[in-house]
Order: C-alpha cells, then sequence, then structure tokens
C-alpha cells in the first residue's frame, strides 16, 4: 500500500498539495503515481513566473517506461522550481512528498483549497485506478 | 481477454513483481526497479521469465526445404546441431510476419522460437504454408517454459547449479549455438547484448531452477528493463521496429535476408529484390539525442535537407545516462548527421550514430563526439 500523508490535499491526477499559512502551495506527485511510471529518468518543470490556470498541464515527467503531464492542482504564480531533479529526477521515486517536490504556486484565491481531496478521498482514488 | 500465466507467475510475485497484460499474458514489467534490474544484467547476472514465447518444433525430412520456403535467412547455412540462426518470415510482399530463431538439431528436427504477440497469426501462416509441403510435422510446445539467463556472471551462476560434466557442456557452447542436456535445452543466445544462456525445459524443472538462480545471487528481470537492454544491444523488437508493412530491407536487417542461392524461392523474394534494384528509400539508424528529454516511439524525425524519419522504438539508456532510438529515415542519412526530434511538439536535437550503442556492458558508440 502507498502512503499517503494526512496533512496533504490531493488530485484525481495524482497530485498532492502542501498549504503553507504564506499564500503558498508546492505541489508533486503522490506515492503511488512513482510508483505506477517507474524509475524518473527526465523532468521539465515550468518557467518560473508562469501564470497557471487550475488544471494546466505545466511539468512533464518521464519514467524509463513512459511520459506523464503533471497538472496544475490549483490556479497560481510559480514562485519556485525544484531544480534538483533536473539532474537528479530518481528523487521524485525516492522521496515523492519531500526531496521530489516539483513546484510552488503563490494563489490568489485560498478558497481553491477546499476542492482538493484529503488524504482519504484520495485513497479511494488510488484504489480505483 | 485471454490471461495466460507462466509456470512462474507465482515466483514473480513472490519477488514482488510488478505484474502487466503482454499480448494476453501475465508478465512481470519490474520487480521494483527497472534502471537497477537493466544494471544488473549489464554487470553481473539476471534471469527473465520468457515462457510466454511460442516453441514451435518442426520435424520430418521434409523440414529443411519448408523453413528454407518460409523464412528469409536459409537454415542451409546450419551445419552443426544446434546452431541457431535469426530470420524474418515474410509475406509474398515482403512485409515481416515475425521475427525468429531457428536452431538445428538434427536432419529431422529444427526448433523455432517465434514471438508471443503475434503467436496466433503466425501459426496460421505457417500452417497454411505447411500444405504445400509433405514429410514435414509441426507441433507447438507451450508445456515448456523458457528462461533468459543472462550478464557477465550468468553462465558462472547457471553452471554452478549442474553437475559437472553438464556444465561443462554449457560453457563450451559457441555463441548461437545450443545443446540438449538430459531435459534441458540451453542455447547460448539471448536478446540484451551481454553473455548468457536460454534454457527451454519443463515447467516443474524451470521453477526448481529459478528458485536456485535466486539462491545463488541471480536477479530477476522485468520485461521493462529487457525492453532497454535490447534497445541498447540495437536489436529490434517486432511491432515497432517492423511489421508487415516494411521488409528487412528497410527495419536494418538486410544481413538476415539470403540472397544465394538465386534458386531458393522463399516467401517475399520477389518483392525484395524489386525493392533492393529499385534501392530502399528508407534505412534503420541510431539515434542519440543530444538535447534534453526521452525519445519514444512514433516521434517524428527531421533532417536539414527536408528530409524526414520516424522513431520506431526509443527510450532513456540506462548505460549511457542518455536517451537513445531506433529510426526508419531517408536511406540518404548517414552516421554523424545532426537532425531534430518532435518530443511532444519542442524540437529537439539528436546525432545519428551506428548501432548497437552497447554490447557486453560497454557504450560502443562515443558519447564524446557528440
Amino acid at each position: 500500500m502507498s502512503n499517503v500523508p494526512q496533512e496533504l490535499r490531493y488530485t484525481q491526477s495524482h497530485e498532492w498539495v502542501l498549504a503553507g499559512d504564506d499564500g503558498q502551495v508546492t505541489v508533486g506527485i503522490t506515492d503511488h503515481a512513482q510508483e505506477l511510471l517507474g524509475d524518473m529518468v527526465f523532468i521539465e518543470l515550468p518557467e518560473m513566473g508562469a501564470e497557471l490556470d487550475a488544471g494546466d498541464e505545466c511539468t512533464v515527467v518521464e519514467s524509463v517506461k513512459a511520459a506523464s503531464d503533471v497538472y496544475a492542482p490549483v490556479a497560481g504564480t510559480v514562485v519556485a522550481v525544484n531544480e534538483k531533479l533536473v539532474d537528479a529526477p530518481e528523487l521524485i521515486n525516492e522521496d515523492p512528498y519531500g526531496d521530489g517536490w516539483m513546484f510552488r504556486l503563490q494563489i490568489a484565491d485560498p478558497s481553491q483549497l477546499d476542492s482538493l481531496l484529503d488524504a482519504s478521498a484520495y485513497e479511494v482514488v488510488e484504489s480505483e485506478d | 481477454m485471454t490471461s495466460n500465466k507462466t509456470p512462474l507467475y507465482q515466483q514473480h510475485i513472490e519477488a514482488g513483481a510488478k505484474i502487466v497484460d503482454f499480448s494476453g499474458w501475465q508478465m512481470p514489467i519490474h520487480y521494483g526497479s527497472q534502471l537497477e534490474e537493466h544494471h544488473v544484467v549489464r554487470q553481473s547476472a539476471g534471469v527473465f521469465d520468457v515462457s510466454h514465447m511460442n516453441v514451435v518444433d518442426l520435424n520430418g525430412s521434409g523440414s529443411k526445404s519448408f523453413l528454407q520456403h518460409l523464412l528469409a535467412n536459409d537454415v542451409e547455412k546450419l551445419t552443426v546441431p544446434g546452431k541457431a540462426l535469426y530470420s524474418c518470415m515474410l509475406t509474398e510482399n515482403g512485409g515481416i510476419i515475425d521475427d525468429l530463431i531457428v536452431y538445428f538439431m538434427n536432419q529431422d528436427w529444427y526448433r523455432v522460437i517465434l514471438n508471443a504477440g503475434t503467436h496466433d497469426k503466425d501459426m496460421a501462416w505457417i500452417r497454411q504454408q505447411l500444405q504445400n509441403f509433405t514429410d514435414v510435422t509441426l507441433t507447438e510446445r507451450p508445456e515448456l517454459a523458457m528462461l533468459a539467463i543472462q550478464g557477465p556472471k550468468a553462465i558462472g551462476a547457471f553452471t554452478s547449479l549442474l553437475p559437472a560434466d553438464v556444465a561443462a557442456k554449457v560453457s563450451e557452447l559457441a555463441v548461437f549455438q545450443a545443446c540438449e542436456l538430459d531435459d534441458m535445452f540451453v542455447g547460448r543466445t539471448g536478446y540484451t547484448g551481454e553473455d548468457g544462456v536460454e534454457v527451454i525445459l519443463a515447467a516443474e524443472a524451470a521453477v526448481d531452477i529459478w528458485q536456485k538462480l535466486m539462491d545463488v545471487g541471480v536477479k530477476p528481470i522485468g520485461l521493462g528493463a529487457r525492453d532497454t537492454l535490447r534497445l541498447e544491444a540495437g536489436m529490434a523488437l517486432y511491432g515497432l521496429d517492423m511489421d508487415e508493412t516494411t521488409s528487412p530491407l528497410v527495419s536494418g536487417l538486410a544481413w538476415t535476408v539470403a540472397w544465394q542461392p538465386e534458386t531458393r524461392d522463399f516467401n517475399g523474394r520477389k518483392a525484395l529484390e524489386a525493392e533492393k534494384q529499385n534501392g530502399p528509400g528508407q534505412r534503420m539508424v541510431g539515434l542519440l539525442l543530444t538535447g534534453k528529454g526521452v525519445l519514444r516511439s512514433h516521434q517524428q524525425v527531421q533532417f536539414a535537407d527536408g528530409g524526414k524519419g520516424e522513431i520506431t522504438s526509443g527510450s532513456f539508456s540506462p548505460t549511457l545516462a542518455r536517451s537513445i532510438a531506433l529510426a526508419r529515415v531517408p536511406a540518404t542519412v548517414k552516421t554523424g548527421d545532426v537532425c531534430e526530434v518532435d518530443i511532444r511538439g519542442r524540437l529537439v536535437p539528436a546525432v545519428v550514430v551506428k548501432y548497437p550503442f552497447v554490447r557486453n556492458g560497454k557504450a560502443v558508440i562515443e558519447i564524446e563526439q557528440v
């Protein structure tokens, strides 16, 4: 069974979201997603400053097996990207909720977070996969 | 959809395999990390369950002339018992129905190993072709399991499980040579670019050998690593690098067509001769991605002179830590030519290289050249 931390929010498309107190959210893909994709070998991160709408394709991760899009879980501006992943995409496999984070968004409307899944709802999504 | 399991299914589950459907077979794609498995085969020893492959025996005095008609390569080349030959099986139009290995065991017995995904059409074609021949019996051997034990330490590990006299015979096997040992058929062949053997044996014996291989430290390897290993080794995969719409001449397999003697009338010969006469418009080349990303099947390749090609299979090469591919390109393209590959709308630079990319654990292309 994969790891689904209680304190995070999730999407149907297997992103996780960590909401900070500063109006910023950190985004990555779940343990379940990295397990499905397998060994990561390449990542294309969003541009700094990019304005994203919820659901925008903003990152591409490629495992040995296949390429996969990562979607912006909420609308916001890209204020940080995890450059470490460019040379070490395996961090996504090794630590999907920690060193494997992908980007940080400044969000205008915190109420968007309410539409995301909580851990128990995401576990249901996972089990239906 | 039918869902077949090999005799080693339980072993895969116990080893933590992620199981996927492969042409109607429940097969292990990896046992945790495809990359690690890849490196194990390049550096040490791994075992693949390839029991899904189609083992067919042809018996009878007419077997040889039948195969000389069926295959683009010529089994006449096989004179030493146990010797193997790689060949394509062609349509009348020169398209590839399947690629296969045929072993010559004796005048009355050839063993053919075909792909699993093409089983039904292969058998329909072969049976239809058989109608014009006498003294040939065809027997499918679905009851047999098949293991590929591959890597620089594979033969040492495998022979350590065998009685001394049998082990000696395996160690002495020439490349592309097989022998029968008690109840096992052992060939020094593989699909990885490494030394190793492929072993065909009864289901129970396969489970026993599998377990013993695990006990001496041989690692189970999934179909995921099998694909990256064969791609690095520059070995074509049926369904991606070739199919019924492509001939051996445009699939990097011209070397497998035996043109001599001219009197041998094999399926597809006329079409191939015409294609050769006109000059095939395309060829298969290796690509090394110099920009960032991962090459995949069906991506379009563009050359400076306007020529266009297509990647037939591509992946990340764990040994080179770069992305590599096989691509079908205009025949005028040369090694060293640069091109751009359309990766999801981005044009990424790549260079044409000779393949194989990797053999016996080492890169055989010079990354420095780019």
